[in-house]
């Protein structure tokens, strides 16, 4: 149905085209060379492209509002439709199971066990309803692009101005476009604040944000209280920092210096062949990492431990966080470099001129005045290590230990995420709704280095300006 | 007045701090060994692993058609395992005890007998003739002749038979098999072609590159218009003020949220209110466009900011609306760094892993005859992690295979991208 | 040579505290009373070119005696396949002010560079030819660039002090060549330079202020101080003064007359009223090549080359 409709808008839309076009075209063809007065005011184009507009877009929106909103109606319809005695025995979390399972029968699929019969009846009315509602959306969106090209078709005329309409059509669709990436933080804060706020209905927030032991998958058994005790991000959090320290101790110094080396001292023709090779290393998706830190590096730890007598996990925070650590080295070294071309020639000279060493002014003279950069590079890795999901989902432990032993496996925050929302997930255990509460905490904690990083960023460009 | 620069204290001073200058160097030299290290590491450990799943073990075996056994009216209901048990036995000849028989024909894959029915429905002219063909090895035997693991483990005393080749008696077998010449290991298409399965040896990545088809399409068709217009507007329309800047700060920001948080997005927005399907490449694609947006939005500002303002001083210059010097004349213009750009951000988006992850996008697809953007689907790096967390044997070859054809799809693009830069910057 | 008697005749302390008398007077006078002073002793192009006339090329007054500091014979400068400064030989006399002019691009900057070896960090630039600096020659090897730098030390266009406090500024050049034994030692450099720089009196009490915070002006005497707190025999300036205001410029002038009872000061200026208040010789660059050198006075007003008097009228003309 979605097809067809949007089919159709684009028939009618291209008919509107030829409406506007049509006509004025041949008016053009029509008129004196040099006669000023009897001119159109708008090529013909732009005259198909307004009726096309007013034809597309609002019918267009109307579908994508529809599509929307259908599924959420829907749901809201089947379960007043509902036996209202069968209703009142169900919670809240049961009627979304119920309805998950409505969903399911209307697909076709079979369900464990045999449905009592007001479900099946209730799958069937889904069916209905659905086709029901996929010919209500083509009518009113045919009838919306119809009338739009109708009352788009009576404005034309040689003295409308088509192209200024037309070109205030394009700057609204920009502004849109541009608008999206505001939409897209509003969307993720507020998707995220809402259901964080009904995890904390569930679990107090000093609970979550102090206490010391997490473990959701005890609170997911039906019998349990949810919550109790179970949902403390201490250790989470701290695992995340262990790893992600780790990362960083490997990346920032390797990143450094070989941005150094490439910046000051390297030959134009090494650098571009050292270049490529930081950006390719840069390009490799987060998953190969995983699977190299799970399939190299941890077994390669886990024999070295053993061989000099030393503990190590498995899926020690050491694997996870040097592995990591290889990952941002490209990402600081392409950081610092810039940070250290950024310091004025002025300054190198300054310092070679008093009789300096190249290492003597790098580390006396270019890395201090580099530091701002450097430091807002080192916040931005830092940011990307403790957002980092891959890697630590394949390569780190699932459970909870509070341990700053970087032999230990440590779970952080993305694994827990990842852990408890992977598989099939209703919307309203504590367990679901625990890791959009990780999520904010995730967002505000990046968000604030993203910000202090920029701002460093900022007034270290004001300095050299 | 003038300083003694000769004296042996400034001299040994010198010699120090020459050598703390080469010091310096070495260490600079040293930090950019060992990332190339580490990456080196990285490639080969992944070539080492996955190259054998490049080819698959098979076997080449008669088989008689015999009617009775294949039903020709409906093959789905044929004997086929029993085709193969007694293709196998004939030529590993007569194995008295029925536990040996039965362990013997685990050599043979348990998914033999699809592909040999399925061969066979396709050409029914086959059936009661006596067909040469290759069947698919089981895991550890396919492993086995690759060398990929061992018959004995361990060394001296602690040297035992390899419990993952049955025993002994098998693997007498596979030898007289090999001995026959049947064994052969060609270049394997499977991996390629075929949808995603419990058996590694039947597995392949058909189902996740068409996904992350998919996903990119629906990811590129909204990112890259939608990214443009954005862009357009910021760069040549948009007044200069707080909104504007506000709008600046967010695109900025976005590009560093994490990926993860991009999921949750999906999961709650897009599943949970709008109620749109689980695992469908529609929701994964426009997950992707969100996060690849901010970085099609840079490199098309930077793309207009590098048109020469003769450009549009000229468009200008002969009564063009600026709607039209920019639709006209800067935007061709700007085209190839424009692209350069959104192909730099697809690449990136078909590494996205943790997002997809989170709406589902790592379902087990069998079957890919019926894929479309709002059906179930699983995508390249999803693939790699279901397969990385898959506890059989042939999926560690099979995983690093897999990293070796994204890595692939990744280099071309990024190869891609790079010779439009490099083309671009000739002409301008 | 630089037997001329010093304008001011004090020594740095008496400097620094005359400072503020000093600078009501440049102030009133400026910058462009100087020039104008000068402005009369320029003669007519047609004097000038019968003064060539008459004047007998080879009297040139040899540039040093027995006082030469730097020697320099047949320099050429190569930046990758372009040739920038052809076969240029100049003697730099001790204790006096060298000025470099021409018109810009013609090499003089080039040259001053190739006196310190700073063109080494310029990966593509090959210089040929013989520097010697009392007699060592500087590209061989026997003295070492980052000594020889030390004893010339350099002064820039831009003022660019180190992104560091004023004591650490002027420090810097010290700790590294490790000129001081001590703390009060250093303390002892510091200040000294900081006097000679004529900057001791505006700074003392805020020795531990960031560098950049200081006025252009400023900024340039702290980076004139930093380069003297080395013990340099040479100062290398490279427009030390085309990014300040007439003011500052005034202080900087008064202090290349200074500085010159102790150095031997070769300074690259775009400004002919500044080469001729400041400087004792002059050597005029063209287009890469060292068309005349003399004494101040002879090279402005008796220019033996047409080039020379064509550059300067049309500066002043």
């Amino acid at each position: 149905m979605l097809t067809i409709t949007v089919l159709a808008i684009a028939v009618v839309a291209a008919a509107g085209f030829w409406l506007g076009y049509g006509p004025m075209r041949r008016m053009e063809l029509l008129q004196e060379p040099g006669a000023r007065t009897e001119r159109l005011h708008s090529r013909p184009v732009y005259h198909g492209l307004f009726i096309a507009a007013w034809v597309g877009i609002p019918s267009l929106l109307l579908v994508v509002l529809w599509l929307m909103m259908q599924g959420s109606v829907l749901d809201w319809l089947l379960l007043n439709s509902l036996p209202a005695d069968e209703l009142a025995r169900l919670s809240d979390d049961q009627k979304q199971v119920l309805l998950n399972e409505i969903r399911t029968l209307a697909q076709g699929n079979q369900l464990p066990g045999e449905p009592a019969a007001y479900v099946l009846e209730a799958a069937e009315r889904l069916n209905r309803w659905r086709i029901t509602a996929g010919w209500a959306m083509f009518v009113s969106a045919l009838s919306l692009a119809l009338a739009g090209m109708a009352l788009a078709r009576r404005r034309i005329s040689r003295f409308f101005r088509a192209r200024q309409a037309v070109e205030r059509v394009m700057d609204g669709i920009m502004l849109a476009c541009a608008g999206v990436a505001v939409f897209t933080t509003v969307g993720i804060i507020i998707s995220l604040l809402f259901e964080a706020l009904r995890f904390f209905a569930k679990v107090p927030v000093t609970e979550f944000l102090f206490g010391l032991r997490w473990e959701p998958q005890i609170a997911m058994r039906a019998d349990q209280v949810a919550g109790s005790g179970a949902f403390g991000m201490i250790p989470v959090f701290t695992g995340t920092l262990l790893i992600s320290a780790i990362a960083l101790a490997i990346s920032v110094p390797i990143g450094l210096l070989s941005a150094i080396y490439l910046v000051e001292y390297s030959s134009s023709r090494f650098r571009a062949f050292v270049k490529p090779l930081l950006e390719f290393l840069a390009g490799i998706p987060t998953v190969v990492y995983g699977f190299f830190a799970v399939l190299t590096v941890a077994p390669a730890l886990k024999a070295f431990g053993e061989a000099i007598g030393l503990p190590v996990a498995p899926n020690s925070a050491l694997a996870a966080g040097s592995v990591m650590g290889i990952m941002l080295i490209p990402f600081i070294s392409s950081l610092s470099d810039d940070a250290l071309a950024a310091v004025p020639m002025a300054l190198r000279e300054g310092s070679i001129g008093l009789g300096a060493t190249k290492a003597e002014t790098i580390r006396r003279v270019l890395v201090p005045a580099a530091l701002p950069g450097i430091m807002a590079g080192v916040l931005l890795a830092a940011s990307r290590a403790i957002g980092e999901t891959m890697i630590v989902v394949m390569a780190a432990g699932i459970i909870a230990t509070l341990t700053l032993n970087p032999f230990e496996a440590v779970t952080t925050v993305t694994v827990q995420i990842v852990s408890l929302l992977i598989g099939d997930t209703a919307f309203d255990n504590p367990k679901t709704l625990a890791a959009f509460a990780l999520g904010l905490v995730l967002f505000l904690v990046t968000l604030g280095l993203n910000v202090l990083s920029m701002h460093i960023v900022k007034k270290y460009r004001e300095q050299y300006d | 007045m003038h300083h003694d620069w000769n004296s042996p204290q400034q001299l040994a001073r010198l010699r120090r701090r020459h050598a703390a200058n080469r010091r310096m160097k070495w260490i600079g030299l040293a930090a950019i060994g060992l990332a190339a290290g580490a990456l080196a590491l990285l490639v080969i450990s992944l070539v080492a692993t996955g190259w054998p799943a490049f080819t698959q073990t098979r076997i080449t075996l008669q088989f008689d058609l015999d009617p009775k056994l294949v039903k020709p009216d409906d093959m789905r209901k044929g004997s086929w395992r029993k085709i193969i048990k007694t293709a196998l036995l004939k030529e590993v000849g007569p194995v008295k005890s029925r536990k040996d028989r039965r362990k013997i024909l685990k050599i043979i894959s348990r998914g033999a007998a699809y592909e040999l029915r399925d061969h066979v429905m396709k050409h029914p002219d086959l059936v009661g003739r006596t067909i040469t063909y290759a069947v698919l090895a089981a895991d550890p035997f396919d492993q086995f002749y690759k060398g990929v693991i061992p018959e004995y483990i361990g060394e001296g005393e602690k040297r035992f038979f390899n419990p993952r080749l049955g025993s002994p008696v098998v693997v007498a077998a596979f030898r007289k098999l090999i001995d026959k010449g049947l064994v052969s290991a060609p270049f394997n298409w499977g991996l390629f072609f075929n949808a995603d399965s419990r058996l590694p040896e039947q597995a392949g990545l058909a189902g996740a590159i068409v996904g992350s088809f998919l996903t990119l399409l629906v990811c590129f068709l909204i990112s890259f218009p939608a990214g443009i217009a954005a862009a357009i507007y910021l760069e040549e329309f948009a007044p200069k003020n707080r909104f504007t800047d506000f709008i600046e700060v967010n695109i900025n920001n976005l590009a560093a949220v994490p990926s993860v948080v991009f999921g949750l997005l999906g999961l709650a927005l897009f599943l949970g209110w709008f109620g749109m399907p689980r695992s469908a490449p529609l929701v994964g694609g426009l997950v992707l466009s969100l996060m690849t947006l901010p970085t099609i939005i840079i490199a098309t500002r930077s793309a207009l900011k590098a048109v020469p303002p003769s450009i549009r001083e000229a468009a200008l210059g002969i009564g063009a609306s600026h709607h039209q010097m920019v639709l006209h004349h800067v935007l061709p213009v700007a085209m190839p760094g424009i692209l350069t750009g959104a192909i730099i951000g697809m690449a990136r988006a078909l590494g996205e892993t943790a997002p997809l992850l989170l709406i589902g996008m790592n379902a087990f697809i069998p079957d890919i005859s019926n894929m479309g953007i709002l059906d179930p689907a699983t995508a390249l790096p999803t693939q790699i992690y279901s397969w990385a967390d898959s506890p059989e044997r042939g999926f560690v070859s099979r995983t690093s295979a897999a990293i070796l054809v994204l890595l692939g799809f990744l280099l071309v693009m990024n190869a891609a991208a790079i010779w439009l830069r490099q083309k671009y910057s000739k002409k301008v | 040579m630089s037997t001329e008697p010093n304008a001011t005749g004090m020594k740095p302390l008496e400097a620094a505290e005359a400072e503020e008398a000093m600078r009501e007077v440049l102030a009133g006078e400026g910058v462009a009373d100087a020039a104008s002073e000068l402005a009369p002793g320029v003669p007519e192009p047609e004097t000038l070119a019968e003064g060539q006339m008459e004047g007998d090329p080879a009297v040139a007054e040899p540039a040093c005696n027995q006082d030469c500091k730097i020697i320099t014979r047949h320099v050429n400068v190569f930046y990758g396949d372009k040739q920038a400064i052809f076969d240029v030989s100049l003697d730099i006399p001790d204790r006096a002010v060298m000025a470099l002019i021409g018109p810009s691009g013609c090499g003089k900057s080039t040259f001053l560079r190739c006196l310190n070896r700073m063109n080494d960090i310029i990966d593509i630039c090959r210089v040929e030819g013989d520097i010697r600096l009392e007699g060592v020659d500087i590209y061989s090897g026997e003295i070492d660039p980052v000594l020889l730098r030390a004893r010339v030390g350099m002064v820039f266009q831009k003022p660019n002090p180190f992104p560091k406090s004023i004591y650490e500024n002027v420090a810097y050049g010290p700790r590294i060549h490790g000129l001081a034994k001590d703390r009060t030692e250093l303390d002892e450099i510091v200040e000294t330079s900081l006097r000679k720089a004529a900057l001791w009196d505006e700074v003392k009490d805020r020795l531990h202020a960031p560098g950049t915070g200081l006025s252009g002006g400023q900024q340039q005497r702290l980076c004139i101080a930093r380069a003297i707190a080395t013990r340099p025999e040479v100062i290398l300036m490279d427009e030390p003064a085309s990014a300040l205001d007439p003011i500052a410029t005034a202080r900087i002038e008064e202090l290349i007359d200074e500085l010159k009872q102790n150095y031997c000061i070769v300074i690259v200026t775009h400004s002919m009223q500044q080469a001729a208040r400041v400087s004792d010789r002059t050597a005029f660059f063209h287009l890469g090549r060292l068309v005349e050198e003399g004494p101040t006075e002879q090279v402005f007003t008796n220019p033996r080359e047409k080039r020379t008097q064509d550059y300067i009228t049309g500066r002043f003309g």
